[in-house]
């Protein structure tokens, strides 16, 4: 059976950034053991086309009310690929932010910004046939967190990615180009790597900008891929 | 050398709940009339280093059918799997910290000796999730399994599920410790 790469933790946050307060108490101090990639690790949930409905992918219509949602329209597209680049297609993608003021319907954030009644920043796309995606929205606002005095995460929009098996589960950020409050973040700065910093950050994409509509940006995603065989390295 | 590198883990944040429980409700239910196996009940705590609950966590879990089978194209006995059955559950743990699964016993995989459920925890605080297993007490061949065999004695106990007798649906305990004296074994696969 094939295996996978393992969780690269050259380009990965670790559990404890002292920074970000939170993980102090909450990640994992001993040492991670290992485990066999067996079938139940090669395996993963499979997803149909009846998962999403169209609307899923368009976040400036799918809570409409009484209007459209406030704030500056946007096109995210990307193209889900494993480590060798082969594109995963069927994988479902969620997505989750806040408004264009910077406030999340959820009933936990206290942040004194206003709601928008028809916008929940709540939205779920598959990968084609050639792990491309597309979604519009709006572009989130930047928002205040408790971690320490005057800390504002960089706007942002979360992501959950499902690959096609149980090791290629990520749960990620994409960040906007030139947001002067990425160095500021103890979360974006908990990645140890810059490379690794820069795959977050999504690129602004004029191709993808419509005329007279939305700007666009890009954003793709690498999950772990297939072990290299030795047969396979071309090493020079 | 990989042509590309992995994109880096992000925390899920304290907001997840309206994307990925209450638009896709009932996740946490794994079955229905027709899942074929023994229903149960897992429940337990997310717990911090201060054995306080981490309530803005979740946790996933990944399971073979009855019979040992995944509904997936790297299973050779796909064709066999339950179609009742997706083995993909995700429960929030907002309430007191409390994650609960209403699913089926698995099955033997083939090349197994004992049933497990694969697990992940994700929470605020957490920049990339951990991964773990249950097992269950009331299982003999536990002791030949060869994951629980490569963990150290003294941890085995944080990865084996506690059947409560006193409940009439069969209702397994598994608490996740993040930290301290009875941290749950975490794996790297
Ligand atoms: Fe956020």
């Amino acid at each position: 059976m094939t295996q996978f790469n393992p969780i690269n933790w050259k380009t990965h946050p670790p559990y404890i950034h002292p920074p970000y307060r939170s993980t102090a108490k909450r990640g994992p101090l001993k040492k991670l053991l290992p485990l066999p990639q067996k079938l139940s690790e090669l395996t993963g949930p499979v997803f149909g086309a009846d998962t999403v409905n169209e609307l899923d992918s368009d976040l400036t219509r799918n809570a409409r009310v009484n209007g459209e949602p406030i704030g500056e329209r946007i096109i995210v597209v990307g193209k889900l690929l494993d480590e060798s680049g082969n594109a995963i297609p069927n994988a479902l993608l969620e997505v989750w932010q806040a408004n264009a003021c910077g406030r999340y319907i959820h009933k936990v954030d206290q942040h004194d910004a206003p709601l928008d009644p028809n916008f929940t920043g709540c939205g779920r796309v598959l990968t084609d046939a050639n792990g491309e995606y597309r979604f519009t929205t709006i572009k989130p606002g930047a928002y205040p967190w408790g971690n320490h005095e005057n800390a504002w995460r960089p706007a942002h929009i979360h992501f959950s990615v499902f690959g096609t098996n149980f090791l290629q589960r990520l749960v990620t950020q994409m960040y906007f180009p030139g947001d002067p409050l990425m160095s500021l973040d103890p979360i974006f700065n908990g990645l140890p790597d810059e490379n690794g910093k820069k795959r977050l950050v999504s690129d602004y994409a004029h191709d993808i900008t419509t005329p007279e509509w939305a700007l666009g940006y890009r954003f793709n995603i690498v999950v772990n891929g297939p072990k290299e065989t030795p047969f396979e390295t071309k090493e020079a | 050398m990989s042509q590309f590198e992995q994109s880096p883990s992000q925390t899920i944040g304290p907001f997840f709940r309206n994307a990925l429980i209450e638009m896709t409700a009932n996740q946490n239910n794994l079955i229905n009339e027709n899942t074929a196996g023994q229903k149960i009940i897992i429940t337990g705590l997310v717990l911090d280093g201060n054995s306080q609950p981490i309530t803005d966590s979740m946790v996933e879990i990944w399971q073979a059918d009855a019979n040992g089978y995944f509904n997936h194209p790297a299973d050779p006995n796909r064709a066999k799997a339950d179609p009742a059955f997706s083995g993909h559950g995700r429960s929030e743990a907002v309430n007191g910290g409390r994650y609960t699964f209403t699913t089926i016993k698995p099955g033997i995989i083939p090349g197994t000796v004992t049933p497990y459920i694969n697990l992940r925890v994700f929470a605020r605080g957490m920049l990339i999730h951990a991964i773990s297993r249950i097992y269950f007490s009331d299982e003999a061949e536990n002791d030949n399994d060869e994951v629980l065999n490569s963990v150290p004695a003294e941890r085995r106990h944080t990865l084996v599920a506690q059947l409560d007798p006193a409940e009439p649906i069969p209702t397994y305990r598994f608490d996740l410790n993040m930290q301290g004296e009875n941290e749950t074994v975490f794996f790297n696969p």
